[in-house]
């Protein structure tokens, strides 16, 4: 009875969680007359029209590749800029440790809209309006913090005598960083990339206000103003929502175990 | 340890960017928000205290304050009661658990931008399934009562999953044995929870509300997509306010102002956690027992401390 209860409440937690994304996938087979009826709740005539009118009638697929070269780009930019500052943190003597440590972790406390303004002039007097490297260094900074706290968590937890012997044979700081560390450290870099390339796809205000056009605009932006004639289309939406969503769903269900590392690390381990 | 092993020049390249990216807009945001600054006339003037005096008697400013407060203090404490029963169901054992886990991070791995989008159409008053499940005709994101509320409730189901694995993530630290002790002695499932879950929990559960709070203070996206700040302002928040007079109006000097305002806002939520979360650190380290059975072992502070 008592494990009855345990696993009604289950099944409540998965319908409610995955819910609304279930009824994204039904309402994007519908085709349009049947949307503004209901019931019935499943569709009666699945149709993939508001598939192919994505790609046909919108720049879709510039808008997925802008997103997909930000957010990798970032990943990249901020593992590499992350690992060095995470190694010199956690493995070689340093100055005003305590200090930057506390002003990685405060940048991260600080609210997006109180630097958009100022940012918005900067990307303009440097030209970089409405391109991808405006987004880029700008998520690769935000993202920074987050890269930093997860690597050095990772890199504290290779002893220290693996480094040592490294550098007994005669391995200068930075080979042991490439030869020892990094190898040993791979799963950590897998979680901070699985993390710092969701936050970069799924970006909005700094996407909002930096990009002008489908040149740059990435996925949420043009999924928030989807253009629509007479009324919003309310099919399409629920077609590129789930084409955007796939990509994290799947990310989500293969290192389901990778994130939850990723999201905890720090906050709870002591 | 030799001259070459100084780590500093390692963390230099990220020093440099998040000066460049966050310390320096800081300030000048500060700048402009002293500034009176149209963009689309190039108007350009010094103009001291001036927009801070003109936000003290800003209607519109305090009626986003509030609802921003709103917004925090309701969606942050609903999150966390959700939060703490589905990471106490999900620590139990059971058959398909990292599947389940995955399910649950759904909705934190949806873009906030669908997750607007998914609920605007699931509010839909005429074709919308929630009117339809509960067989009613409400205008949820027309009425200045439900729109907020419907906002509140999309955040809910959005981030409780982020909640629900930390403190999960939090449950698993406690040492098993204190429960087995407890059990020994004959506590109740309810007693266990108040005098041994609760209290162990306590750091992670703030470092849960810093995460949160902050986050929802700052609350752009999910409420700008849902309802654009509307019906008649009764959904803008501070940092929606603050966007719009940035950039729908081009008023730099006085958004920037309003931008100041929410940085200051979150400075202090910070300062405030932070406060409690050392004072709880220290009363630990006082060794002042969690739990006022001595025949209960208490864990040593390091295991459960929490990092700054």
């Amino acid at each position: 009875m008592k494990r009855a209860f345990f696993y009604l409440l289950l099944i409540s937690l998965v319908l409610w969680c995955s819910g609304p994304l279930l009824w994204q996938l039904i309402t994007s087979l519908k085709p349009d007359a049947e949307l503004t009826r209901i019931p019935p709740l499943l569709p009666e005539n699945p149709t993939s029209i508001h598939y192919s009118a994505i790609f046909a009638e919108h720049p879709f697929l510039r808008i997925i590749l802008n997103s997909a070269v930000v957010a990798s780009a970032t990943t990249a930019l901020s593992l590499l800029i992350g690992s060095f500052a995470a190694f010199g943190l956690a493995k070689l003597r340093i100055r005003y440790k305590a200090m930057i440590l506390g002003f990685v972790l405060s940048v991260s406390m600080f609210p997006p809209i109180a630097t958009v303004s100022p940012l918005y002039m900067i990307i303009r007097t440097l030209g970089l309006r409405d391109t991808w490297w405006a987004l880029i260094m700008t998520y690769t900074t935000f993202s920074l913090p987050l890269s930093i706290w997860i690597l050095t968590n990772f890199f504290r937890e290779i002893s220290d005598e693996i480094y040592s012997a490294a550098k007994v044979d005669g391995c200068t700081p930075f080979q042991a960083f490439y030869k020892i560390i990094l190898p040993l450290s791979a799963p950590g870099f897998f979680t901070t990339a699985i993390l710092v390339f969701i936050f970069s796809w799924n970006e909005f205000l700094f996407a909002l206000t930096f990009t002008s056009t489908p040149a740059s605009r990435t996925i949420p932006v043009g999924i928030a103003l989807f253009p629509g004639l007479h009324e919003v289309p309310w099919g399409d939406i629920a077609a590129a929502s789930i084409v955007v969503t796939i990509p994290l769903v799947l990310l989500v269900f293969v290192f389901q175990r990778r994130i939850i590392e990723g999201l905890t690390a720090g906050a709870v381990k002591g | 340890m030799t001259e070459r092993d100084r780590g500093n020049r390692y963390v230099i390249p990220a020093l440099v960017l998040l000066s460049f990216v966050t310390i320096y807009p800081v300030f000048y945001v500060f700048y402009l928000s002293l500034q009176r600054r149209l963009l689309i006339f190039d108007i350009s003037r010094f103009a001291g205290f001036g927009n801070y005096l003109f936000l003290l008697s800003d209607e519109r400013f305090w009626n986003a304050l509030k609802n921003t407060a709103y917004f925090t203090s309701l969606s942050v404490s609903l999150e966390l009661l959700l939060g703490l029963l589905i990471a106490l169901l999900l620590n139990r054992p059971f058959r398909f658990r990292g599947g389940i886990r995955a399910v649950v991070l759904i909705p934190w791995a949806i873009p906030t931008v669908v997750s607007a989008k998914m609920w605007e159409w699931i509010y839909n008053t005429d074709f919308g399934v929630l009117n339809y499940l509960i067989g009613s005709k409400i205008n949820w994101l027309g009425s200045p009562f439900w729109a907020m509320n419907a906002a509140v409730f999309m955040d809910v189901w959005k981030t409780t999953p982020f909640v629900a694995i930390l403190l999960m993530a939090g449950l698993q630290v406690i040492p098993q044995d204190l429960y087995q002790a407890a059990r020994v002695d004959g506590a109740g499932s309810w007693f266990v929870f108040r005098r041994i879950t609760l209290p162990l929990l306590r750091p992670v559960i703030l470092v849960v509300l810093i995460f949160r709070t902050l986050d929802a203070f700052r609350v752009f996206d999910a409420v700008y997509v849902l309802t654009g700040g509307g019906p008649a302002n009764t959904t803008e928040t501070l940092s929606i306010y603050a966007y719009k007079v940035l950039f729908q109006t081009l008023q730099f000097g006085y958004g920037s102002t309003l931008s100041v305002v929410v940085f200051l806002c979150t400075g202090a939520i910070s300062v405030f956690y932070i406060k409690l979360l050392s004072r709880g650190m220290r009363q630990r380290d006082r060794n002042v027992p969690p739990i006022d059975r001595g025949d209960i072992p208490v864990p040593p502070a390091r295991e459960i401390q929490v990092k700054q």
